[in-house]
Order: structure tokens, then C-alpha cells, then sequence
């Protein structure tokens, strides 16, 4: 890219001890997060977890009932949206239809004052970081839902912002254009270097783009981890069954570690201490190795390209998945005797 | 004879008897109007519309009329029902039972409540037949809610708002650089209708005692027919090309955007 974008304003954010109640419901129940300048931290998690309304008080659309929030150590809590400077992409398209692309990117930069060919400048490099130079005529009808969401993207980043702002940005795209923008996104962020809150209910989508993924469950955050540490090593039950597939196995645990199917795995933090428990398995954690010597049978094979997702029923009757290269799948044949393992280097084993 | 054939054929037919129910009684208004003395052809009932003091001034009227309920409903209007639909959308159903109850309410049931009411307003603001304005931004009330509120539902306006606040716009920015643009079809349809309306209303002048157009028009058809009937004429074919433009502005946006 030819174009130097300016970097902007790298805002550190801070929530602190966030409520929100709507009615009976608790939609924040005292969220406290911090996101370090030019960081991007996604929060996850199911509907109604409270993520949009987190990212809407940050926002200003929303009001807290308590708590504040800070950026760069200021306290924004009672600063109204227009005066935030805070760049937002909605789920819903929200380009200014009677606008053209380049005057939608250029709307906040007028809204300043800054003059027409400051504007007519920095709303061309927006449209080329986004790659929609062309476009800069066109009316938003005359866009593809991915290409608007891009301008809605330059339009938030043109102002500068001190901290972006992305409210489930993909979820009205189909899946391949999802996957292609949710890359562009998380490129541009990087080229700019702006703080970012990502929201989104789709773990594949968070676990892509984050630094750090926050996972939100009745209105609190259960863990806020890098996406390789959340994955492999959860916090709770909720966090390891919302974020990728997890196996239920019963497991027997004394001392550091547990017995799961015949073999001994380290105990996760907050794990139970003794006693009989459910252990949360990887299925990617589960080997299948077709033996003379088994203790379990093949139920099913759903091959997914380059792995395959095997289902085995275990003698007791317990059902587990594995996922293994298909390679090694597709010499497995339905009610196949075969020997399951698993192989993690430590596991989350949780009340029954 | 073809499927095809015989709708084009049925189309025209309909198409036939639709422009003579339709032009049909203007073409005879035109002709009754134009009639002059031992048979000829004459226009000075046309020319009555500009010389005859009284109806000239009640034409001023009622077009001054059609301008100040145009300008003072939509200054009502817009920034009430744009402010209901983001900020308090559960005070929706009461503003729009509110907007329709003139429907509901026979002009004569309304003169009989509010005239009570003009004594006061004759009172403050002078015994002038614009005072009529008030009561007619009541009267189009029902038909202004209904343009407007159709054009507010096709956007959505929520979200554009939020996006645009997040920009850095204030409220007053909001309405007047974001959602009244988008829904500038509406006000229009809102304006026209508000127009012919007001110049079409005997009703109510009448039974207040003001003199608009179509009292005056009612007053002339006792004396002078031909002035009224081209009086007539003028007014419908004005609310007519009114509304004609509505469409076609309405259409020209469409295709700008492209849809």
C-alpha cells in the first residue's frame, strides 16, 4: 500500500464495575475490562450475555445504571455519543443511503470542520485502506453487503477514532464473504493500530482476529485470554463447552491429576480437587487407533476435508467425538472396533 | 384472438372509460366556463379569477392557507414523530391514535368544539380567515402521519441515527442532515396532500365564517356560475398537477439511488 495511514489516537479503555439492568433482566452484572491501546479484544458470547450492551455504554448509545468508563484514564460515563469521537460499525447496514460511498466517509470529517479537500484527501485514503477506491460514487444501493460494511468501516476510521468500535460487523454477510471481510478487518486494525472492542457470538470468528477474547456469560466475563490459551486452557465449564467442541467424559480425580479413560491427564485450574467428575476433551485431544484391542465402536464418519470428525461409542455407552486427519479417517468403517485415547496436556475436569 | 392480445384490448377499454369518467366532467367544466354570451367562445370568467376583488383575495387565502399548514404540520410533525421512533417508541400507538382522531370526527362535530376555542385565537391573534391554519394542520393531521409514517418505517431510522451520533453529530444534525433527507419523499406527499386539502376545504370556513376559496366559489355559483366553475376547475387541476409531481419526484429519486 502506497498510502501512509495515519496511526490514530491509541486509546486505552477501562470498565469498571459496569451494571445494566433491563427490568428483571441483568444484562451487565459488574464488568470490569481492560483493553491496552491499540489492542483488539473481542467479546463472545451467546445472546443476551450482555456483549452489545458492554460495547454500547463504551459507545455512549447506552447508559450504565453503575460504573464508569474510562479511556486514556479519562471517566467518559456521562459524555454524550457525539462527543466520544468513538468509530462504529453496526450490525444492521447504516451507510446514509441519500450519500454517496465518499461523502458517507467523509460525513464526521464535515461534522469537524474540516475543510473539502482535507476531507475529499482522507476519505480517498480510507476508501483505498478498505480497497474501494472506485466506489467513492456510488450510492450504498449500489453495494454489495460486504462492500458496505468496508465503507462503514473507512466512515468509522476516518474520524480517527480513539477506539473502534465493531457490533457484530459479519453477521449479516454470507460465510465466505464473513470470512473474507473478518481478515480485511482484522488487517486494517493492524495497519491503523486503533483499540479495538470486537463483538461478535461466533467463536470461530473471535478466536481469529482477537489479541484477547473475553467470554461473557449473564453479564460478567468468565475469562479474557488469548485465543490459544482460552481454547486450551478454559476457566469454566462455560468457557470450555461455548468456545469449540468439547467431549463429556467421566473422570476420576486424586491429587493433580485425573484418570480418563485408563490414562492420567493434569488438572486445569479451577478443576474439582477429588472425587468423580466430568472431563472436557478436545476432540482434536482424542486419538482413535483401529486395534485388536479396543473399547470403543465406530458410529459415524463426517468428513469435513482435511480432518474428519469421528464418532465412537465407548463400551459404556458413552458417545465421543474425535477429530483426526482424514487420512487416518477413511480407512475406518461403521461399528469398527477401535482403541480411544486421550492425549491432552491438561484438562478441565467439572462437577457432573 | 391471442391471450395477450385481448388483455391489451381490455387494458385500453378500461383505460377509455377511466379517462372518460375522469376528464369527462373537467372537460365540461372547461367548456361550461368558457362559454360566452349568444354562444361564442369567452374567457373572461378565467379572467374573473384575477379581476374580481373578492375571489382574489380569497385565492390569496386559501393558497397562504395551504402555506402555513403545510409549514407549521411539518414543523409539528417530523421532529415529534422522528424524535417518538428513536427516543420513547412506546409513545408510538398514542401519537398515531392522536393523529388519526380527526378522521373519526365529522368536520361539523369539530367546527361546534372549536369554536369556543377561535373566540380566543380571534381574540389574541386578530379576526383573519389565516387563523383558519390551526384548524386545517388539525384536519390534515391524519393524512401528513400516514406519508410520513410510511416513509420513517422504509429506513431505518435507529440505526442510521446511532451511526451518525457516533460521528459526532448532534441531534439537530441527526434530524435535519440524516433522517429527513431519507424520508423527504414522505414529506412531500405529506406537503402536497396538505395542500389540496386546504384548497379543496368548505366545511369548516364556511361554518366559521371565513371567507377561503371554495366559500367564495360557493358564494359566486349563485351569482356568476361560469367564474365559479372555472374557479373550480383551477383548483383541481392545481391539486391535480400537485399530486402528479409528487410521483414523479418520488420515481427520479428512486432511479438516482439506483434501487
Amino acid at each position: 500500500m502506497s498510502t501512509v495511514v495515519r496511526t490514530t489516537t491509541e486509546g486505552a479503555v477501562a470498565f469498571r464495575g459496569l451494571h445494566r439492568h433491563y427490568g428483571e433482566v441483568r444484562a451487565l452484572d459488574g464488568l470490569d475490562l481492560d483493553l491496552a491501546p491499540g489492542e483488539m479484544v473481542v467479546l463472545l458470547g451467546p445472546s443476551g450475555c450482555g456483549k452489545t450492551t458492554a460495547l454500547r455504554i463504551l459507545a455512549g448509545l447506552d447508559v450504565a445504571d453503575s460504573g464508569s468508563v474510562l479511556v486514556n484514564g479519562k471517566d467518559i460515563t456521562h459524555v454524550p455519543a457525539n462527543k466520544r469521537g468513538m468509530g462504529m460499525v453496526f450490525q444492521a447496514y447504516s451507510l446514509f443511503p441519500h450519500l454517496t460511498v465518499a461523502e458517507n466517509v467523509a460525513f464526521g470529517l464535515k461534522l469537524r470542520g474540516d475543510d473539502r479537500r482535507k476531507r475529499a484527501a482522507r476519505a480517498g485514503e480510507m476508501l483505498e485502506l478498505v480497497g474501494l477506491s472506485e466506489h467513492g460514487n456510488r450510492y450504498a444501493s449500489q453495494l454489495s453487503g460486504g462492500q458496505q460494511q468496508r465503507v462503514a468501516l473507512a466512515r468509522a476510521l476516518a474520524i480517527e477514532p480513539a477506539v473502534l468500535l465493531l457490533d457484530e460487523p459479519l453477521s449479516a454477510l454470507d460465510a465466505k464473504v464473513r470470512v473474507q471481510l473478518r481478515d480485511e478487518i482484522r488487517r486494517v486494525q493492524l495497519e491503523v493500530g486503533t483499540t479495538t472492542l470486537f463483538v461478535t457470538h461466533d467463536q470461530e470468528e473471535a478466536l481469529a482476529v482477537a489479541d484477547r477474547v473475553g467470554v461473557m456469560n449473564n453479564g460478567r466475563l468468565d475469562q479474557v485470554a488469548p485465543p490459544t490459551e482460552l481454547y486450551a486452557r478454559p476457566a469454566t465449564r462455560f468457557v470450555a463447552e461455548f468456545v469449540g467442541l468439547s467431549n463429556r467424559l467421566r473422570a476420576e480425580v486424586d491429587g493433580a491429576g485425573a484418570t480418563v479413560l485408563g490414562g492420567r491427564i493434569p488438572l486445569l485450574e479451577g478443576s474439582l480437587d477429588h472425587g468423580t467428575g466430568m472431563a472436557l476433551v478436545r476432540p482434536e485431544a482424542v486419538s482413535i487407533t483401529p486395534s485388536g484391542e479396543a473399547n470403543a465402536r465406530v458410529v459415524a464418519v463426517a468428513f469435513l476435508g482435511p480432518f474428519s470428525r469421528v464418532q465412537c461409542r465407548l463400551e459404556d455407552g458413552q458417545i465421543i467425538l474425535a477429530q483426526v486427519p482424514s487420512s487416518a479417517a477413511m480407512h475406518l468403517a461403521q461399528d469398527q472396533p477401535v482403541q480411544v485415547d486421550v492425549q491432552a496436556d491438561a484438562v478441565l475436569v467439572v462437577e457432573d | 384472438m391471442t391471450t395477450s392480445v385481448r388483455f391489451r384490448v381490455l387494458r385500453v377499454m378500461l383505460l377509455a372509460a377511466f379517462a372518460v369518467f375522469f376528464f369527462g366532467p373537467l372537460l365540461a367544466m372547461l367548456d361550461f366556463s368558457t362559454r360566452g354570451a349568444g354562444g361564442g367562445r369567452s374567457w373572461d370568467a378565467w379572467a374573473n379569477l384575477v379581476q374580481d376583488p373578492e375571489l382574489r383575495s380569497a385565492i390569496v387565502t386559501s393558497l397562504l392557507l395551504a402555506v402555513f399548514t403545510v409549514v407549521l404540520s411539518l414543523v409539528l410533525l417530523v421532529p415529534t414523530m422522528i424524535w417518538v421512533r428513536l427516543r420513547v417508541p412506546w409513545a408510538g400507538r398514542l401519537l398515531e391514535s392522536l393523529c388519526l382522531l380527526p378522521l373519526t370526527i365529522p368536520a361539523l362535530v369539530i367546527v361546534v368544539g372549536i369554536t369556543n376555542v377561535y373566540q380566543w385565537v380571534t381574540y389574541l391573534l386578530g379576526d383573519s380567515a389565516l387563523n383558519l391554519t390551526f384548524v386545517y394542520v388539525v384536519l390534515v393531521l391524519p393524512y401528513a402521519y400516514r406519508s410520513l409514517d410510511s416513509a420513517l418505517s422504509s429506513i431505518d431510522a435507529a440505526t442510521l441515527s446511532e451511526a451518525a451520533r457516533s460521528l459526532g453529530a448532534g441531534w439537530f444534525t441527526v434530524i435535519g442532515r440524516i433522517i429527513v433527507p431519507n424520508i423527504w419523499t414522505g414529506v412531500l406527499s405529506a406537503a402536497f396532500i396538505s395542500v389540496a386539502l386546504v384548497l379543496g376545504e368548505f366545511t369548516v370556513a364556511s361554518l366559521l365564517n371565513y371567507n377561503n376559496m371554495q366559500v367564495v366559489i360557493n358564494l359566486l355559483g349563485k351569482s356568476d356560475a361560469n367564474t365559479s366553475v372555472a374557479a373550480s376547475l383551477a383548483a383541481l387541476v392545481f391539486a391535480f398537477v400537485l399530486l402528479m409531481l409528487l410521483s414523479f419526484v418520488g420515481r427520479s429519486r428512486r432511479d438516482a439511488e439506483g434501487a
